[in-house]
């Protein structure tokens, strides 16, 4: 298993009520999953807990083998740069690289950077003749198109994504999703999409939907 | 809706008071800054206006020899017989005292104003007293009438170390009988008067007093270095209401959207500016009193010890400088906001911050920053080749340090390019990179710490350079090792006598005051020896100088003479004597003339001789067996060392102003570097949030923003050496030429500059330790609200 949650437990205040109760379930590599819910439910919280930018309160995390959850600072930071792809409904690039520079980000920081992968990610999303440019001159599905290669271009083996195409419309919406399921089938990587489209979700293997800080299984048209 | 206009901008305040505090603080310090260098400067000047009513009667016109001579009764006389309506004044020091004391003629003096309003003249009232035929003089002075008969009027409103009498008393008192050092002229005499004898010399009436003339260039540095200190703080206040707009951009915009209309949210902000600016300047007055209150000491010490100047009295809260102190506050915070008033007029309804298009609109705009700053070196230079006086020096120095800080943005820019260009792998990339984009947020402090560090660097290197001519200019010029100062003439020839059986070698001191170019000078007659040879730092001379001058040819004057009248070897002075050399004469603002002793004499037959310089190689022995013979006054038998001491004193002194305002300077560059990195860390969270994401921890990224705080300060530092050394070189050959009368070679002291360096590198690691710090601390939660969907 690439990812295996287990009994997972997430509470912001002592007092009131986990955001995430005893939540568990695993992905194998290359699977596809969508994660559903109503705003609030917890989504992003379980998204954030398995990239290691927030802690669990209870519960075990296992990311390609390794369980999370005990890792100090510096060994989530290092899990995050090397393990997990991350892409964010408001794209988050950096302002200040080149669209080449910011697809080269992480896979340099892993120290895994493969130009020629990199050069095929950049034709793959179409974006080959803007490689020089500043994220803020692209419209909003090339930023997402770039964020999408920036986070494959590590071979991650977990790519996480959080509402991609929350900010797109439907059409490029479509097409960016194709693009991360194609170049995850490519690559061997588990997805694991939060989306709040049903039709975007039924182009996963799996769905899975969270209410009120508990998972429950989905059934999937893919 | 004004009311809910103002309480949604207020609520900003409200929910920020630590960014309101920063806001008060600089623009407070500004002021407190500038308004105490005012309140010295106001109080400095009240102090001559004192001392000129019973000290010079300026205003009025003089008549005094060419010859530098005193005048006699007899030409006095024969002057009235002639219709010239002229009364005298005889000037002189209390022998054995340094009181100056002014003899007066109360019955031809001019007359008091009538009441159509004409001038007054000073002297009106020191007249009316001066008819009592007593002392008039300040109650600390009293002292140094001991045994003298005379009656004695202390009056605690006198100017300290001055005294009025009637001219009869003067003659007594000075042991000058019958003789004049200038006559006043009555601006009420007739019309039609037969022309003034060619041995006088008619000086028109002074625009000040000669003691505000002397000194008015240091008050324009005082006055420099609280503008300067002034525009640092203000980088404060701009950095401060710059957060404020940035962080209220969507208020601005919900605001106009919900119906404010614009103009009525300029005029809301505006008017909130200018209540804040209200505060500030009241808060900062009050600072500044207190910064003039304890710079008062040292600002008298210098006055003193450089010019001869008293000031007496306490500090007043003055009109002049209180408005003054309020007027910058609302006109810096008018500057400072201006910047935000401009982009709220421009701010479009719907717009989305593009952090990278803002750093090229800033890109953009430090190209015409460093256009402007050519332009400014261009006008620079121009003032430096085509430019005279004291203000031609400031205009260059103002150009120097304006253009530099204009440029300072593109060069910096250009500096984290060439960096980017020779760093590879992605976190040196983004760091340079995103280090140029930090720099419109941090320009505005970067230029203060550059103007702070430059004007450090500049005036240290004066202040050392000149300690380091004027250390050894004393040791060349005070060469003598026993300074001997008789209490009379009988006490002298005894002296002389004594010293004669010694066979110590003594180089008598006698002087004789005199003005040239309507301002006071002296003149002493020197016998030749080889103390002098040796030892004179001359400047320029004329081959055998020493020989001619004992021959009688000529004379020396030392440099700020010759500076300020444009004389030099082989020009003539008003006396007739033909110049023969310049020596370097520091630590002293008023002009001299060296001739030799025999001229001396022949010239001023009745000047005694009082005060020696004694030449021995044992002067612990000399001045026990001195001591032991003569019943010395304290202060009667000084050494070498005790000279040397007082005078470098007098130099410390003169310089400590200067020194704490550049302390404070630097002080406010630092903070404003704070205020600028706490700024772009409550703007940039967004910025690092997804660095962190893709696997950096929170301390790595502190440790990054701190390491480009020292990067940028190291950067400016860099470019401040070279333009605090430009600032030091127009100071040493510029301004101080200007303003001391002397110029002083320019010496480097790379250590000093090292440890300013290090000092500004601790300043910047202090100011970005605080934002690291947090950045570090910041709660993943805070971080991951970046990404959160449901902003």
């Amino acid at each position: 298993m690439v990812l295996d949650i287990c009994n997972l437990v997430k509470r912001y205040d002592p007092a009131a009520e986990p955001v995430l109760r005893d939540v568990s379930f695993a992905m194998a590599p290359g699977e596809t999953l969508a994660l559903e819910g109503e705003s609030g439910s917890g989504k992003s919280t379980l998204l954030h807990l398995v990239a290691g930018l927030d802690r669990a309160s209870g519960g075990q995390i296992t990311v390609d083998g390794t369980d999370i959850t005990a890792l100090a600072d510096g060994a989530l930071a290092q899990m995050r740069r090397s393990t997990v792809g991350l892409i964010f409904q408001q794209f988050n690039l950096i302002p200040s690289l080149t669209v080449e520079k910011n697809i080269a980000f992480q896979a340099r920081l892993a120290g895994r950077f493969d130009p020629d992968w990199a050069a095929h990610l950049a034709e793959t999303i179409g974006l080959a003749d803007h490689l020089q440019s500043y994220p803020e001159t692209l419209s909003g599905g090339q930023q997402q198109r770039v964020a999408i290669a920036r986070a494959l271009a590590a071979k991650p083996r977990l790519l996480l994504a959080d509402e991609p195409t929350g900010n797109l419309d439907e059409a490029t919406a479509d097409t960016v999703l194709q693009l991360m399921l194609d170049s995850a089938a490519e690559t061997g990587t588990a997805l694991l999409m939060v989306t709040h489209s049903p039709r975007q979700a039924a182009r996963m293997q799996r769905r899975l939907h969270l209410s009120h800080g508990v998972v429950q299984p989905l059934e999937s048209a893919a | 809706m004004i009311r809910l206009g103002l309480a949604a901008l207020l609520s900003h305040w409200r929910r920020n008071p630590w960014q309101l505090a920063t806001l008060i603080a600089g623009l407070a310090l500004a002021t407190a800054l500038w308004s105490g260098v005012q309140a010295i400067n106001a109080e400095a000047r009240a102090s001559y206006d004192r001392a000129a009513d019973v000290v010079t009667g300026s205003g009025l016109e003089q008549i005094t020899r060419v010859d530098g001579q005193a005048l006699s009764t007899v030409e006095y006389v024969a002057l009235r017989r002639l219709g010239w309506q002229v009364s005298p004044v005889l000037e002189g020091t209390l022998p054995g005292t340094d009181l100056r004391l002014l003899g007066i003629d109360p019955l031809t003096l001019p007359q008091p104003a009538s009441s159509d309003g004409a001038p007054q003249s000073p002297l009106d009232a020191g007249a009316q007293e001066a008819g009592e035929a007593a002392v008039f003089l300040h109650p600390d002075d009293v002292g140094l009438f001991d045994g003298l008969d005379v009656t004695l009027r202390p009056q605690p409103e006198r100017a300290r170390g001055t005294a009025l009498t009637d001219i009869a008393v003067a003659h007594r008192l000075l042991d000058a009988p019958g003789q004049i050092t200038r006559l006043l002229l009555d601006p009420a005499r007739p019309v039609g008067l037969p022309p003034l004898p060619p041995e006088y010399l008619r000086s028109p009436p002074a625009q000040g007093n000669d003691v505000a003339r002397l000194t008015e260039s240091f008050h324009l540095n005082l006055t420099a270095f609280g503008l300067l200190s002034f525009a640092v703080g203000i980088f404060i206040a701009y950095g401060a209401v710059g957060l404020a707009f940035e962080q209220r951009r969507p208020v601005f915009r919900t605001l106009r959207a919900l119906g404010v209309p614009l103009r009525q949210l300029m005029v809301l902000l505006a008017a909130e500016l200018g209540v804040f600016a209200l505060l500030a300047g009241a808060f900062g007055v009050a600072l500044g009193y207190v910064i003039a209150a304890a710079l008062l000491p040292d600002v008298a010490a210098t006055l003193r010890g450089l010019y001869g100047a008293e000031i007496t009295g306490g500090l007043q809260l003055r009109p002049v400088w209180w408005l003054s102190g309020l007027g910058m506050a609302l006109a810096g915070t008018g500057l400072a906001g201006a910047a935000a008033l401009i982009k709220l007029a421009k701010l479009p309804l719907l717009s989305f911050n593009h952090p990278r298009a803002m750093s090229m609109h800033a890109t953009a705009a430090a190209r015409w920053l460093a256009l402007a700053a050519l332009g400014l070196f261009a006008a620079g230079l121009t003032l430096a080749v085509l430019g005279q006086g004291l203000f031609a020096g400031f205009g260059l120095l103002g150009c120097l340090l304006i253009g530099a800080a204009f440029l300072l943005p593109a060069a910096l820019s250009a500096g984290l390019t060439l960096a980017g260009r020779w760093h590879r792998g992605p976190l040196a990339e983004w760091f340079w990179a995103d280090s140029r984009q930090q720099l419109p947020g941090l320009s505005m402090a970067l230029m203060a710490l550059l103007l702070a560090m430059a004007a450090n660097i500049g005036v240290s290197t004066m202040v050392s350079s000149f300690r380091l001519t004027f250390t050894g200019y004393l040791d060349q010029r005070l060469a003598s090792e026993l300074y001997l100062r008789a209490e009379t003439p009988a006490q002298a020839a005894e002296m002389m006598a004594f010293l004669e059986t010694e066979q110590v070698t003594v180089l008598p001191i006698v002087w004789q005051d005199l003005r040239i170019a309507g301002l006071p000078a002296e003149i002493y007659g020197i016998r030749d020896h080889v103390t002098y040879r040796e030892n004179w730092p001359l400047l320029e001379a004329v081959p055998e100088v020493w020989d001619r001058l004992a021959a009688g040819e000529g004379a020396l004057i030392n440099e700020q003479l010759a500076r300020r009248n444009g004389l030099w070897p082989g020009d003539r002075l008003q006396t007739g004597d033909l110049i023969l050399g310049v020596y370097g004469d520091y630590g002293n603002a008023a002009g001299q003339i060296v001739i030799s002793r025999s001229a001396f004499t022949a010239r001023y037959p009745d000047v005694t001789l009082l005060r020696f310089g004694l030449r021995t190689e044992t002067p612990d022995a000399l001045a026990a067996r001195i001591e032991a013979r003569f019943d010395l006054a304290p202060d009667a038998l000084i050494n070498q060392a005790d000279l040397k001491a007082f005078s470098l004193s007098v130099f410390e002194r003169t310089f400590a102003v200067t020194a704490a305002l550049n302390a404070l300077t630097l002080s406010v560059a630092g903070l404003a570097l704070l205020i600028g990195l706490l700024t772009l860390a409550s703007l940039r969270l967004p910025q690092l949030a997804p660095v962190w994401a893709l696997g950096l921890t929170r301390r790595h990224l502190a440790g990054l923003e701190l390491l480009r705080a020292l990067c940028l300060a190291a950067m400016t530092a860099a470019l401040a050496l070279p333009l605090g050394l430009a600032l030091a070189w127009v100071l040493l050959a510029v301004v101080n030429v200007e303003a001391f009368g002397w110029r002083l070679p320019m010496y480097l002291f790379p250590l000093d500059y090292a440890r300013l360096g290090a000092l500004t590198l601790l300043a910047a690691t202090v100011a970005a330790a605080w934002p690291a710090l947090r950045l570090a601390r910041t709660p993943p939660d805070r971080l991951l609200r970046v990404f959160s969907n449901e902003r």
